[in-house]
C-alpha cells in the first residue's frame, strides 16, 4: 500500500517545529507501524536527509517506549502500543499524521521523541518498596490474598508509556499515577509506605506540572495495558485517607 | 521548552516529608487531587441545596398566598432556638464558602490544566461528552447567573416589580420580561449539563465510584440532571403560559 505521512519534525528541544510531508510505497499491511517508519528512515537515509526520530526498544508491546500520536490518538487506532499496530489497520491511499506526545511535563527532545524522566521522578518519590534486597525472599512468608494479587497484577501492567498523559486533555498523569500506588498499596509488601507512597507520587506529579484530572476518561480509552479509570478513584481515596492520617 | 537533563534519577533516599504541609486542609488544598475534593464536597452542598430550593419553588403553582407564606416560613425556620432569620443566614454563609471554595478551585485547577497541555494536536479528534466539555463555560454561566439571580430576587435591585415581602409577585414580573426567561432558561440548562458530569465526576473525586456503582452513579447523575432542570424552567414557563400569573 501507498501512504501519505504527515509527521512533525523538530530539529531540536528549542528548535520551532512543523508537520512535513512524506510519501511512502509499498508498504505491507503485515508490517508494524515502527517498520513502516524505518521504511521511510532507510529512504530519507538514502536521499541523505535526516530520519525522523522515534522512541523504540523492545517492539513486542513491554517497555513502553514507542510512544507516538497517529492520526490525534495515542499509539494510533488500536488499544494496543505503536510497535503492536499493525499497518492493515490502515488503507491505500491513507493520509496519516504523525505527533510527539503533547503535555509541557513531556517536551520534545527530537521530532517524535520526547522527555518523560518525569515519569521516573514520579516513580523515585514512592514507587516502590522498602525491602533487603540480596537473596530471594521464600515465596509464602507474605501470603496475599487472591483479590489483592489480582489487583496488583492488573495495575502492575502499566508500562509507564505515557499514552494516558498524551490523551488527557489536561495532559494529567492520574493514570500512571494511580497505575503505581494502587499496585503497591494493594499488596501487604506496600504497606509500610502506604501513606507516604501516595502523597508524595501525587506530589511530585503535581509538582512536575501535568494537569489535573477532571474525570475526561480519555486516558483509560488511550492506555494500551487498559489499566482502569476505577485505579484513579482508588488513588482519589487513598490519597484522602493519608492526607488524614498525616 | 528547555530540554532538562536529570542523569541521577533519586530513589528512596529522596522523602518528600519535608515540602509537605502539615495540616489536613493543607495538604487537601495544595495538591491537585485534594482541591478536586474540595469542589467535588462544594458541589454537592450546593447540589442538596438546588434539591430544596427547586422543590421550594413549586409551591408557586399552589398560589400567591402559599408561596409568600412558605418563603416567610423561611424566616422563622429554628425559631424559638435560634432568632429570626438566622437559620436563613447561616444557610446564605455556608452556601457563599461554597461557591466561593468551588469557583478559585475551579480557576485555579482549570489554569494548571490549560498550562499542562500548551500545544494541541494538529490531528483533531471528537473528544469526551458535551457535558463533559461544557464544564468550565457552564460553570461561569452559572457562577454569573448566581449573581444576577441575587440581585433579582433577593436584593431586588433589578427586579422589575421589587417589592419586598411579596416574592410571588416578584418572580411573576421577572418572568414577564424576555430577558428574565432567556437568562433563566440558559442557566438551568447550563446547570443540567453541569450536575450530569459533576455528579458522577464528585464520586470518581471522592473514591466512592466502584465498578458495580458506575451504571447506577451515571443514571442517578442523569435523573439529578433532568428533575433539576426541569423542575425549576417549570416556573418561567408556567408564568410565560400565563399558569401562574
Ligand atoms: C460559581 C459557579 C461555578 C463554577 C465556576 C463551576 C465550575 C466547575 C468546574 C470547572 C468543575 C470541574 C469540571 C471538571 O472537572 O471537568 C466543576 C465541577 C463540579 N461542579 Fe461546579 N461550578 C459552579 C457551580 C456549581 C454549582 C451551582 C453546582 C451545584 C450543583 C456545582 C457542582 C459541581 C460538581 C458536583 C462538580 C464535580 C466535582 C468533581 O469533579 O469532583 N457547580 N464545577
Ligand atoms: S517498543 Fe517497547 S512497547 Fe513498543
Amino acid at each position: 500500500m501507498n501512504l501519505t505521512l504527515r509527521i512533525w519534525r523538530q530539529s531540536g528541544p528549542d528548535s520551532a517545529g512543523r508537520m512535513t510531508e512524506y510519501d511512502v510505497r509499498d508498504i505491507s499491511p503485515e508490517m508494524s507501524f515502527l517498520e513502516m517508519l524505518d521504511t521511510l528512515n532507510e529512504e530519507l537515509i538514502l536521499r541523505g536527509e535526516e530520519p525522523v526520530a522515534f522512541d523504540h526498544d523492545c517492539r513486542e508491546g513491554i517497555c513502553g517506549a514507542c510512544g507516538m500520536v497517529i492520526n490525534g490518538e495515542a499509539h494510533g487506532p488500536e488499544r494496543t502500543t505503536t510497535c503492536q499496530l499493525h499497518m492493515r489497520h490502515f488503507d491505500d491511499g491513507d493520509t496519516i499524521d504523525i505527533e510527539p506526545w503533547r503535555a509541557s511535563a513531556f517536551p520534545v527532545v527530537k521530532d517524535l521523541v520526547v522527555d518523560r524522566t518525569a515519569f521516573d521522578r514520579i516513580i523515585g518519590s514512592g514507587g516502590y518498596i522498602t525491602a533487603p534486597t540480596g537473596s530471594a525472599p521464600e515465596a509464602h512468608a507474605t501470603p496475599v490474598p487472591k483479590p489483592a494479587a489480582d489487583t496488583a497484577f492488573e495495575h502492575a501492567e502499566c508500562i509507564g508509556c505515557g499514552a494516558c498523559v498524551a490523551a488527557c486533555p489536561n495532559g494529567s498523569a492520574m493514570l500512571f499515577t494511580s497505575a503505581k500506588v494502587v499496585h503497591l498499596n494493594s499488596l501487604p509488601q506496600g504497606a509500610p509506605e502506604r501513606e507516604s507512597r501516595v502523597l508524595d507520587m501525587v506530589g511530585q506529579m503535581d509538582d512536575e506540572g501535568f494537569g489535573g484530572c477532571t474525570n475526561t476518561g480519555e486516558c483509560a480509552t488511550a492506555c494500551p495495558k487498559g489499566i482502569p479509570l476505577f485505579s484513579i478513584t482508588k488513588m482519589n481515596r487513598e490519597f484522602v485517607r493519608a492526607a488524614r492520617k498525616a | 521548552m528547555a530540554y532538562r537533563v536529570h542523569t541521577v534519577v533519586p530513589m528512596a533516599v529522596d522523602t518528600r516529608t519535608d515540602r509537605r504541609p502539615s495540616s489536613y486542609a493543607g495538604i487537601l488544598w495544595h495538591s491537585t487531587v485534594g482541591k478536586k475534593t474540595a469542589m467535588a464536597v462544594s458541589g454537592i452542598v450546593m447540589l442538596l441545596y438546588l434539591v430544596a430550593h427547586m422543590l421550594g419553588n413549586l409551591k408557586i403553582f399552589f398560589g400567591a398566598a402559599e408561596f409568600d407564606g412558605y418563603a416567610h416560613w423561611l424566616r422563622t425556620i429554628g425559631e424559638p432556638f435560634l432568632h429570626h432569620e438566622w437559620f436563613l443566614w447561616i444557610a446564605r454563609v455556608v452556601l457563599l464558602a461554597a461557591v466561593v471554595v468551588h469557583a478559585v478551585a475551579a480557576y485555579q485547577l482549570s489554569r494548571r490544566d490549560i498550562a499542562a497541555r500548551p500545544q494541541k494536536y494538529v490531528h483533531k479528534k471528537p473528544r469526551a461528552s458535551y457535558a463533559t466539555r461544557t464544564m468550565r463555560w457552564g460553570g461561569i454561566i452559572l457562577g454569573l447567573f448566581i449573581v444576577w439571580h441575587i440581585l433579582d430576587l433577593t436584593t431586588l435591585t433589578v427586579n422589575p416589580r421589587a417589592e419586598a415581602g411579596h416574592p410571588y409577585a416578584n418572580v411573576v414580573a421577572t418572568f414577564s420580561t424576555w430577558y428574565g426567561n432567556v437568562i433563566y432558561i440558559v442557566a438551568m440548562l447550563a446547570l443540567g449539563l453541569h450536575i450530569r458530569h459533576g455528579f458522577w465526576s464528585a464520586a470518581q473525586t471522592l473514591g466512592a465510584n466502584r465498578p458495580g456503582r458506575d451504571r447506577t452513579l451515571k443514571a442517578i447523575a442523569n435523573l439529578l440532571a433532568l428533575v433539576l432542570t426541569l423542575g425549576f424552567i417549570a416556573v418561567p414557563v408556567s408564568v410565560m403560559t400565563g399558569v401562574v400569573s
